[in-house]
C-alpha cells in the first residue's frame, strides 16, 4: 500500500498533546519523520523534555490512530538528536496556545543561560495582551511551562517557555 | 564484552545512577516544598533528572543485551545478572530496581539525605554546575548515544543551574538564619564535591577514544562558577581540601541503602508488578 507521507501527517493532526490538549503532535513539532517500507510505517518522534511523562501516551495514541486508519504495522521510534526546540512549534500551534490562555514561546528564542536573576524577554499576557508581566517561577505546571503574572490585569498565566 | 565495552557500560551506569538517585532524593520534597512554586520547581527538576536516567539506563540495557559474552567483567560487576535473578532481556527497570547498593556507582553527594532547603539547593547547585560543563563536552562524545542524551539534557540542566544558583544567593545574602543554614550546608557538603570532578578508572579508560569527558578539564570551570556564585551570596569557598570518595566505585554511605529500600520495595516484593 503506497501512502502519501502528507496523508499520514494529516492523520496525526488528530493526536493531541495529553497535557496541552489544544495542541496536536504536529503543532508541537515533535513528529520528525515518517518512513514507509512496504506496508510498515515508522513514525519518528522526539521528546520535548527528557522526563516528559506524556511521551508514552503520545506514542500509544500515534499507533492507535494509524491502526484505526488501516495501517497494520506501525512502530514509533524516539530519537534525541537534534534536540527539540520551541522553534519547531507551528505558527498555528502558537495561536492555539494563546487562545487557550497559555502564552506561546517567544519567536526569538531566549533560552535560559546561567546568568543569575536574568530577566527573560518580555512575555505577552495571553489575556489582556500586555507586556507588563513578571516571571513567578521558571518551573510551571508541566516541565515545558513557566509561571508568569500580568502586572496590568493581575492574572497569573502559564508561559510555554523557550527551549 | 571486551574491556572497552565494559568501561562504556560502567560509565553509562554511573551517569544513570547519578541522575536517578538525585531525582529520587529531590522527589522527597514533592508535596513538602517550602511554597507551592518551589515544590513544583524541585519536582520538575526531579522529573528531568529521572528522564535523563531513563535514557542512560535504556542505553546500558541495550549494551548488556547486545553483549554475546555472558561471563567475565560484566558478571563480576553485576552479580544479579550472573545469578540469573532476571529472566528475559535486561531493561531500564531491571537496572534501576534490581541492583544492590554496591552495584550503584553514583557519587556520594547525590545519595545524602535531603536535609533542609539549604542542603537541597546547594547540592543541586554543585551537581547542576558539574552537569552543565559535563554535558557541554559530552555532546561531542564519539559515542553518538551519549552525545545525543547530553545534547537533549543540556537545556534542562541550564534551568536547574540558574534556579539553584539564585537560591544560594537568596539564602547567603538573606537573613541571619538563612545565611547560617547555607553556611552549615556548605561546610557539610563541600567534602563531597571532589568526587564529582575526579576520574574513575572507567572514565580514564574511555578518554583516549574521546568517549568520556575528562573531568580534569572541567574542574577549573566548575570551581570558577562556584566561586562566582558563592561570592555573590557573601559566602566563602571553603578552604579544606580533604575529599570523600568511593561512590563511583560502589562504596557508599549508609544513606543509599535506605533510599534503594524505599524505591525498590515494590519490584522486590512483587516482581514484575505493573499498573
Amino acid at each position: 500500500m503506497y501512502t502519501d507521507k502528507q496523508e499520514i501527517l494529516s492523520l496525526l493532526e488528530q493526536v493531541p498533546d495529553p497535557e496541552v490538549p489544544v495542541l496536536s503532535v504536529i503543532d508541537l513539532g515533535i513528529i520528525r519523520d515518517v518512513k514507509q517500507d512496504g506496508d510498515a510505517i515508522e513514525v519518528i518522534i522526539t521528546p520535548t523534555y527528557s522526563g516528559c511523562p506524556a511521551m508514552d501516551v503520545i506514542s500509544i495514541q500515534v499507533k492507535m490512530v494509524l491502526l484505526e486508519n488501516g495501517f497494520k504495522k506501525v512502530t514509533v521510534t524516539s530519537i534525541l538528536s537534534p534536540a527539540w526546540t520551541t522553534d519547531w512549534m507551528s505558527d498555528a500551534g502558537k495561536e492555539k496556545l494563546r487562545a487557550y490562555g497559555i502564552a506561546p514561546p517567544n519567536a526569538v528564542p531566549s533560552v535560559c543561560d546561567t546568568r543569575l536573576f536574568a530577566e527573560e524577554d518580555a512575555v505577552q499576557c495571553p489575556h489582556c495582551l500586555s507586556y507588563n508581566t513578571r516571571v513567578i517561577s521558571q518551573f510551571g505546571s508541566t516541565a515545558c511551562k513557566a509561571l508568569y503574572k500580568c502586572l496590568d490585569c493581575l492574572e497569573p498565566f502559564d508561559y510555554f517557555k523557550c527551549h | 564484552m571486551n574491556a572497552e565495552n565494559s568501561s562504556l557500560l560502567a560509565y553509562t551506569l554511573h551517569l544513570a545512577d547519578n541522575t536517578l538517585i538525585l531525582g529520587q532524593r529531590n522527589a522527597e520534597w514533592t508535596g513538602h516544598g517550602p511554597i507551592l512554586e518551589q515544590d513544583i520547581a524541585i519536582s520538575n527538576i526531579s522529573l528531568d533528572l529521572i528522564g535523563q536516567a531513563r535514557n542512560f539506563y535504556q542505553y546500558a540495557a541495550k549494551l548488556i543485551n547486545a553483549s554475546t559474552e555472558q561471563n567475565g567483567l560484566l558478571q563480576s560487576f553485576y552479580p544479579f545478572i550472573a545469578a540469573k535473578a532476571v529472566e528475559g532481556p535486561i531493561t531500564e527497570d531491571t537496572l534501576a530496581y534490581l541492583r544492590n547498593a554496591h552495584d550503584f556507582s553514583n557519587c556520594l553527594l547525590v545519595e545524602l539525605n535531603k536535609g533542609d532547603w539549604a542542603v537541597t539547593v546547594l547540592r543541586q547547585f554543585f551537581f547542576s554546575t558539574y552537569q552543565f560543563y559535563l554535558y557541554g563536552k559530552l555532546q561531542t562524545s564519539k559515542d553518538s548515544t551519549l552525545a545525543a542524551i547530553a545534547e537533549k539534557s543540556l537545556k534542562e540542566v541550564t534551568y536547574h543551574l540558574r534556579w539553584s544558583a539564585e537560591w544560594i544567593v537568596r539564602l547567603g545574602d538573606g537573613s541571619a538564619e538563612s545565611n547560617e543554614r547555607i553556611s552549615t550546608a556548605l561546610e557539610d557538603l563541600w567534602p563531597y564535591t571532589g568526587e564529582l570532578l575526579t576520574n574513575a578508572p572507567y572514565e580514564s579508560a574511555l578518554l583516549k577514544e574521546e568517549i568520556a569527558v575528562d573531568l580534569e578539564n572541567i574542574q577549573q570551570q566548575w570551581l570558577n562558577k562556584t566561586r562566582e556564585v558563592l561570592e555573590e551570596a557573601t559566602l566563602q569557598l571553603p578552604g579544606n581540601k580533604w575529599m570523600q570518595q568511593g561512590g563511583k566505585e560502589g562504596k557508599h554511605t549508609e544513606h543509599l541503602g535506605y533510599i534503594l529500600a524505599e524505591m525498590q520495595y515494590l519490584q522486590r516484593s512483587y516482581p514484575g508488578a505493573e499498573w
